[in-house]
């Protein structure tokens, strides 16, 4: 393994080449009471460079997807079937440390709450330079980590001395910054940002958003997006996938799923989100709460909630199907989705 | 959602706060003297009328919460009034005590951001909303059961005979804040201080508590201070909108016309950082230097001078700006520069 600073430099992209393809993940959590199906048959694939959201609701599976591609799941997670290939090969027959020395250097993480990332007795220098060392060793010597280190903190925004600094030194903000600086420091193909600027107020979100972007699109990096904000989401990403109750509903290139989200829920969620901009238009909510997944509903799982519900719906379970070049919808009645609300106002 | 609400001209405002100032001393040296004092709120004036409700925006550390907590009286301002209507009478509240507390807090209320930390685990549902009434001595035990039923049946809570002696752990995230605003009402307030009642809840969830807070507010006739740190919730929950930076107001006006027409460059830098659920909307960025500062001890000039793009010499010459509304048009902003800068 050769590795030196040009590491950092940019990645040859080719956008049409999949990085990693999830293929029909079944996750499912044992508890006292039986099984919680968390991740529910998801098939999505992210392409060199591309940023890609999953969205949804607290429960909805989201982050049970991110933990299942890092393989960092509570003991009491099995994974049913599927496959996660990442470059074509899958990482779901690895052993744990195997899986161990591909986290950080091949897909590495920011995760949400930027104060929960770090040791709080440790310098933020001494902590990278601890996955340097365990993925570098004896391959850069003490000055390559720190001059690798200081580049690191100059591509987030943040000054050199910080490095010496404790987590508790930095404010919301710039430990965010940190995390993603150790995110880089391996520099993996795919960056998992779970929630990455959730705690964070707007300006300084704004300002870590459209770092990680710059970043991303100058390193030639993926990254997957976690958020239950889709506004987020609608800033940052290429694609997009909406998660309801364990199952990917809606996959698409995020231009044309705002323009004409099909699922009823992808739907009802973007006009349930508030915007600052353009006319102050009617926001419809969503009746009902998400489903308890150790008992999810027949048939398909929002059909309780879903105002356009019909017999088939409670009965039969909509596949996954492409209705569009690149559009994938779960649904069976997703063409009449406007029509039908308009029945429904009237 | 909202429909404006209908203020009559002449009447007094129910809530007016003038100057209204809070200081946390920072004790430090051998005899925990303060040495240092931080601002938190520092002297802020504004008025909410009946049936209105207005939104304090801002980020984190800028004061919002303070000031919301220093108007349920939580916590006793250093400094100012805070005149409340009652009975047709501007009664000056912020340094009133004992039993005038408890008098007053049968008309005011508040909501909190978490539903799950700002309820008894071991209290049923009854036992939450009713304590209000069982503090201010209201009617017998079958008279507050029958309040609470009404009250938790108007919240959506149906039918409230199920949720009459369950505990705040059986519930959702939504159902508790369905409780917090049922516990809020239930003294039939005329005023109320919501702290983020929405920042923790999910997206479809949101939708239905703010509607149900506005609908409520609307039947009621009660006013909010409309505490969040999200743009886009306060425009569909309040008429005017107060910016908030570092412990003063630096705009404060209609909300939709905030929005569409900011002056003070804090609330244009804000706006622009807003993310919009829409990918090709394109926004024009603003760009103001370094991160919040601290409140403590600050310099008399302008607070967002630091950071402020347009700053120039007569920012630094003057002591923080005055709200000014120079077009007349109920649009205040704090920004000696508001006309060049346009």
């Amino acid at each position: 393994m050769t590795v030196s600073l040009e590491n950092l430099e940019t990645r040859q992209v080719d956008p049409t080449k999949p990085l990693l393809e999830v293929d029909r993940l079944i996750m499912r959590y044992q508890v006292k009471t039986g099984e919680v199906s968390a991740v529910e048959d998801v098939t999505f694939t992210i392409h060199q460079g591309e940023a890609v959201g999953l969205v949804g609701e607290s429960g909805c599976g989201k982050t049970s997807v991110a933990l299942s591609l890092l393989r960092l799941l509570p003991s009491n997670a099995r994974f049913l079937s599927g496959e996660i290939r990442l470059n074509g090969e899958d990482l779901i027959p690895l052993g744990a440390e195997e899986m161990r020395r591909r986290r950080w250097k091949d897909i590495a993480m920011v995760f949400q709450g930027a104060m929960n990332s770090w040791n709080p007795v440790y310098r933020v220098g001494e902590q990278i330079r601890e996955t340097l060392n365990t993925h570098y060793k004896g391959v850069l010597d003490y000055g390559e980590q720190n001059a690798l280190m200081e580049r690191l903190f100059a591509g987030v925004g943040l000054p050199p001395e910080m490095l010496e600094r404790y987590p508790h030194e930095f404010s919301g903000g710039m430990r965010q910054r940190a995390v993603i600086a150790m995110a880089l420091a391996c520099s993996p193909e795919l960056i998992i940002a779970d929630e990455p600027t959730t705690a964070l107020d707007v300006i300084v979100q704004d300002q870590i958003l459209k770092e990680l972007k710059r970043i991303q699109q100058e390193m030639g990096m993926s990254i997957l997006y976690i958020s239950h904000d889709i506004a987020v989401i609608a800033e940052v990403t290429d694609s997009l996938g909406v998660m309801y109750a364990g199952k990917l509903v809606e996959y698409g290139p995020t231009d044309e799923v705002f323009a004409r989200p099909f699922h009823p829920y992808a739907y009802l969620l973007l006009k349930s989100t508030p915007s600052i901009t353009g006319p102050r238009r009617q926001l419809s909510p969503l009746e009902g709460e998400p489903p308890n997944l150790e008992k999810p509903p027949t048939g398909c799982r929002f059909h309780p909630r879903c105002p356009f519900a019909t017999e088939q719906c409670v009965t039969q379970e909509p596949p996954l199907v492409e209705v569009r070049p690149g559009r994938r919808v779960a649904c069976w009645n997703y063409e009449d989705v406007p029509e039908l609300e308009e029945a429904l106002l009237k | 959602m909202t429909t404006p609400v209908e203020t009559q001209v002449g009447t007094k405002p129910l809530i007016e706060v003038k100057n209204l100032e809070k200081r946390f001393p920072i004790s430090r040296g051998m005899f925990r003297q303060a040495t240092e004092f931080v601002h938190a709120v520092d002297g802020i004036s504004f008025d909410i009328a009946p049936g209105e409700s207005l939104g304090l925006v801002g980020e984190s550390g800028c004061g919002k919460s303070t000031t919301g907590r220093m108007l349920v009286k939580l916590m006793n301002p250093t400094g100012g009034h805070i005149l409340f209507l009652e009975d047709g009478e501007q009664k000056d509240v912020a340094h009133v005590g004992g039993s005038e507390i408890k008098a007053f807090r049968r008309r005011i209320q508040m909501i909190f951001q978490d539903p799950y930390e700002s309820m008894n685990p071991r209290r049923t549902i009854f036992d939450t909303v009713s304590e209000p009434l069982s503090v201010q001595g209201v009617g017998t035990v079958v008279e507050r059961e029958e309040r609470v039923l009404e009250l938790l049946q108007l919240v959506g809570l149906t039918p409230p005979e199920n949720f009459l002696f369950r505990f705040p752990h059986e519930l959702s995230g939504g159902q508790r804040q369905r409780v917090a605003i049922a516990r809020a009402l239930v003294m039939n307030p005329t005023f109320v201080v919501a702290d983020e009642p929405t920042s923790m809840l999910d997206v479809s969830i949101r939708i239905s508590i703010m509607e149900l807070m506005t609908t409520l507010a609307r039947e009621m006739g009660v006013s909010y201070l409309y505490i969040t740190h999200d743009l886009a919730v306060a425009r569909y929950m309040c008429d005017r909108i107060a910016v908030m930076y570092l412990g003063k107001i630096v705009e404060i006006g209609p909300t939709e016309e905030i929005l569409a027409n900011p002056k003070h460059p804090y609330t244009r830098a804000l706006l622009s950082a807003v993310p919009v659920p829409d990918p090709s909307y394109k926004r024009t960025p603003v760009e103001i230097k370094g991160g919040i500062s601290k409140a403590i001890n600050p310099t008399p000039e302008c607070r967002f001078i630091q950071r402020c793009p347009f700053a120039a010499e007569v920012c630094f010459e003057n002591p923080h700006p005055p709200l000014e509304d120079r077009q007349g048009d109920n649009h205040f902003a704090a920004c000696y520069r508001v006309d060049e800068i346009g």
